[in-house]
């Protein structure tokens, strides 16, 4: 076995040294008559037959840069540059763990530290913490942390927010005493589920959640929502699933966030199937001490040289047990560090750059799609991402037009079932588009519809 | 001295060492300085091909960014430079043996890192069409195959993020079945041995956490169990094999007592490396037990994540697993993606942590359950033979065998003015990673060693050396070896204190 290193004559050294005759003796705590059972499964496989065999799966999957690419919905194409993969996956990155030893992890902490300066810089916001699994997870970890801040037990979710994020907050606050309230999705009307939101928040409210770019696409100003928000003393988190408009659209920061949540993905990070991912995860320095997750920080060594430290790790699972601020136990390292080693490749000006190309290449989308009937154009605003209504179900169009090579977007019946949008179809087009990619749907829409 | 053919000296002679050496640099050698890329970079640089857009109307409602960012860039030049220099900072499995306890620091193969960027794994969505991905519903499928066959056990959920997540998928199962017969139940029942996560997860869902008392052989007191179980406990929360590094040998009486009070038996998997192919939790009484992929299966903890926490269930939980999930249709596989009214719910978006499923699988592929038999045996004695090597040395907790992990504690530093502290850093300089300290607690000044399978003689013999040597110099009074390391770091001890009073959490430029 490859990855094995011991040979016959090394196991049985090392057993006569710790004094016993058979590898089994090592196991006589196991109840003798469920000792190694009769597994079921292959033996094992040479690297070659591994390979074979996985790729040949790989090939039933029809990978997004194979065919014209619109799908979104909280998951992003984007051309990640080759340097990110090929830096991530030094062995020091890549097989190091958690920077619980300083000394010997400034290469790891370095770059947390820079990456949360990022976050906070593409957010607006004080500080960021280290990253969290997911922007769903990091989504439910801000509902709590405001219900920590505010003492206060109501959450609304507003309509604009990715079904799966409010299913998660849903589910994960079920055993305690929290109330969600979650709004009705609106892809015809995004000022009517902005003001549902508002309207919703009383002196009950601990937080509002508003995704912006919202699910169907559409960008808001969110000053409203903060202020009414804030006159309640109720918390404004913004999620954006869309990293990339940040380096196009005012910051959540500058609309009064008090909690940012994103879904790091798009930058530096694959599709993945939807994982893994990187939540991303800021706030305003006066709630820090509040903050989940792991959390990078400054400080000198011996010989004052500067350094970084794992700090104010008095809220975490490991010290404070069941008082902790979460069990999270992780964060999602190496999902950061191509966030970070892509956003050092682009800077501001590649940031803005790119950011500008999705949202040309949307806006060409959305004008082609005007000439096609059966299709009409829901967002008065967009990043890189609208819904458009069909003349007929939109599950049914986006298999007709998979069968033809095209993957057209996200029905949004997929995300909303029984919720009466059985007819919207979310499209996102990013700067991977091509205008053959857009001929291409046109087309193909025209033919199906 | 010796000289080549060129008239080059070929040996170094005098003063090797100069040890005030100051560089006009800031480098030493191949010790490379390097500042933040916000010392380095400009907002004018990039590193990309920055796409030439010709003018055209905007749609985003007039809420274009006109503040600055901030974010510099750099060439690709220099940013390959810059995180090759942060890179060579860091110590990881590939450089050498990494006996973090609990933490299961394996081999990461390169064939699954190789096998999780195979574009139709890599480059897919995870809404676009089912049609379109029938090999990642095959994929899910078969993990999750080899996950319950590994485990006797019926059902599994693949999508929690991590270990912690997986707990919480778990304990929240748990909770489900209990309020789906009517039987609110309020106690979860951890040994204080538990990692930290097992009572920040209980408290999460709602459960008061008592804890468990242990024997003076590092297990539970079973008599005392049974005390604690009654119609208020909803579970016991054990790690097995236990966090001491030894296996539960009661395990089956324990589980009926949990299962005849009516709890539910939580099992943490952390460990399940020693005894995966050799036992399956299925056959213990477990009722669910995550998995750390990330441990177990060789998938690279990457400086602390992503994780990965599939969890296994009983007969008794599976109608409460956590949507998605992958069903066997007539022509292949369907993704579940609703909850119906007895799953508990979602826990993520999407369907969990692909990369990491092509990675795990990748490594039971290859392995076979012959290969996994055989590597859960060599952790096992690569265990041991630390333990009989150094227990003459240090103290060893409590008597062998051990399964995966060894643990000591610091009685064999007492009067020596040496710190269980003190002694991981010193290993530092002796170029191994630090086991885990002060962990578990049930131990004083606790030193838990698990070097995994993927050790050879030779390393497990020069690091048992560099112990027994460092063992020696603590006991000899040398302590200056100790309290000042690591000497020989890139950086020395840094000062944790300073960093947590006054908070410095991201760059600012200087006033």
């Amino acid at each position: 076995m490859r990855y094995l290193p011991l040979t016959a004559t090394d196991r049985q050294a090392m057993l006569d040294k710790i004094g016993v005759r058979h590898v089994d003796e090592l196991f006589k705590d196991i109840p003798n008559d469920v000792l190694n059972p009769e597994i079921d499964l292959p033996r094992h496989r040479s690297e070659m037959e591994v390979e074979r065999y996985l790729s040949r799966m790989a090939a039933k999957n029809t990978a997004a840069g194979s065919v014209p690419f619109f799908v979104g919905a909280g998951a992003y194409k984007h051309h990640v540059p080759a340097t990110v993969d090929h830096m991530i996956q030094r062995g020091e990155f890549l097989t190091a763990y958690t920077p619980y030893q300083p000394e010997i992890a400034q290469g790891t902490l370095q770059y947390i530290f820079e990456f949360q300066t990022q976050v906070a810089q593409l957010t607006g916001m004080d500080v960021a913490n280290a990253s969290m699994y997911d922007g769903s997870t990091g989504c439910s970890e801000a509902v709590m942390m405001a219900r920590r801040v505010t003492r206060k037990k109501k959450a609304i979710l507003a309509g604009s927010l990715h079904a799966h994020y409010a299913s998660v907050v849903a589910t994960t606050t079920q055993f305690t005493d929290d109330v969600i309230e979650r709004l009705a999705p609106n892809p015809a009307d995004p000022e009517a589920e902005l003001q549902a939101a508002i309207d919703a928040i009383d002196a009950d409210t601990s937080c509002v959640v508003f995704q912006n770019p919202g699910v169907f696409g559409s960008v808001l100003d969110l000053r409203p929502l903060a202020e009414k928000a804030h006159e309640h003393k109720a918390l404004l988190i913004v999620v954006v699933t869309e990293v990339m408009s940040l380096g196009l659209t005012q910051s959540p920061g500058e609309m009064g966030a008090d909690i940012v949540v994103g879904e790091g993905q798009s930058i530096g990070n694959g599709l993945n199937f939807g994982g893994p991912y990187l939540g991303l995860f800021a706030t305003n320095q006066k709630f820090v001490r509040q903050m989940p997750g792991r959390l990078c920080g400054e400080t000198v060594d011996a010989d004052g040289k500067r350094g970084f430290v794992l700090t104010l790790s008095t809220r975490e699972q490991h010290i404070r047990r069941e008082k902790a601020t979460s069990n999270i136990c992780t964060n999602s390292g190496l999902c950061a560090l191509a966030f970070t080693i892509h956003m050092t490749l682009l800077g501001e000006k590649g940031l803005r750059g790119v950011s500008l190309a999705n949202h040309k290449a949307a806006v060409d989308l959305r004008d082609a799609l005007k000439g096609v009937d059966g299709v009409e154009v829901l967002n008065r605003t967009f990043f890189n991402e609208f819904s458009v209504k069909l003349s007929r179900d939109a599950a049914s169009v986006v298999d007709a037009l998979a069968d033809k090579g095209i993957l057209a977007g996200v029905p949004a019946s997929r995300l909303y079932p029984g919720e009466g949008l059985d007819d919207v179809l979310i499209l996102a087009a990013t700067e991977t588009v091509s205008a053959d990619d857009i001929s291409a749907l046109v087309a193909g829409l025209k033919e199906v519809l | 001295m010796s000289m080549n053919n060129q008239g080059r000296p070929t040996s170094a002679g005098a003063a090797t060492e100069n040890t005030d050496f100051e560089s006009f640099s800031g480098h030493k050698g191949l010790r490379l300085a390097e500042p933040l890329i916000f010392e380095l970079g400009s907002t004018e640089t990039t590193g990309v091909d920055v796409p030439e857009v010709d003018e055209f109307e905007m749609a985003i409602g007039g809420l274009e960014r006109t503040s600055e960012i901030g974010c510099p860039g750099l060439s690709e030049p220099d940013t390959v430079r810059h995180y090759t220099r942060l890179s060579r900072r860091n110590y990881g499995i590939d450089m050498g043996v990494f006996p973090l306890g609990s933490c299961t620091m394996k081999h990461n193969p390169r064939l699954n890192e190789k096998m999780a960027r195979l574009p139709g794994f890599s480059d897919i969505h995870p809404l676009q069409p089912k049609s379109t991905v029938r090999g990642a519903m095959q994929l899910m499928d078969e993990l999750s195959h080899w996950l319950c066959t590994l485990t006797g056990m019926p059902a599994v959920a693949l999508s929690p993020k991590a270990g912690a997540h997986g707990e919480l998928c778990g304990v929240m199962a748990i909770r489900s079945a209990l309020e789906a017969r009517g039987d609110a139940r309020e106690v979860i029942l951890c040994p204080e041995s538990a990692h930290g996560t097992n009572p920040a997860t209980a408290a999460f869902c709602g459960y008061k956490v008592k804890a468990i008392p242990a024997k003076d052989n590092g297990r539970v007191d079973l008599e005392a169990l049974k005390e604690a179980l009654d119609d208020t406990v909803a579970a016991v929360m054990l790690t097995n094999p236990n966090t001491c590094g030894l296996f539960e040998n009661e395990i089956r009486d324990i589980a009926d007592a949990i299962h005849a009070a009516g709890a539910f038996f939580y099992c943490d998997g952390a460990n399940f490396n020693a005894i995966m192919g050799k036992a399956r939790p299925g056959d213990l009484g477990v009722d669910a037990m995550h998995f750390n992929l990330h441990k177990t299966f060789s998938t690279p903890h990457g400086g602390g994540g992503p994780g990965s926490g599939p969890v296994v269930f009983s007969d008794a939980l599976k109608a409460h697993v956590p949507v998605p999930f992958v069903v066997k249709t007539d022509d292949g596989f369907d993704l579940i993606e609703e909850a119906d009214d007895k799953s508990m719910g979602r826990l993520v978006a999407y369907h969990g942590q692909m990369g990491m499923y092509v990675r795990a699988l990748s490594y039971m592929l290859s392995h076979g359950s012959d290969g996994i038999r055989q590597a859960a045996e060599d952790a096992v004695l690569n265990a041991n033979y630390v333990l009989a090597s150094l227990g003459d040395v240090m103290t060893a907790s409590f008597d062998g065998p051990c399964m995966h992990e060894a643990l000591f504690d610091d009685r064999f530093l007492k009067d020596t003015g040496v710190t269980t502290l003190d002694f991981a850093k010193a290993m530092i300089d002796e170029g191994y990673h630090p086991m885990t300290m002060y962990f578990p607690l049930v131990v004083h000044g606790a030193m838990l060693i698990e070097p995994t399978e993927s050790e050879s003689k030779f390393n497990m013999d020069q690091f048992i050396a560099s112990m027994r040597g460092l063992a020696g110099e603590a006991k000899a009074g040398n302590v200056d070896r100790f309290s000042g390391a690591p000497y020989h770091a890139p950086w020395k001890r840094l000062d944790e204190t300073q960093a947590a009073r006054n908070p410095v959490l991201r760059y600012s430029p200087e006033e």
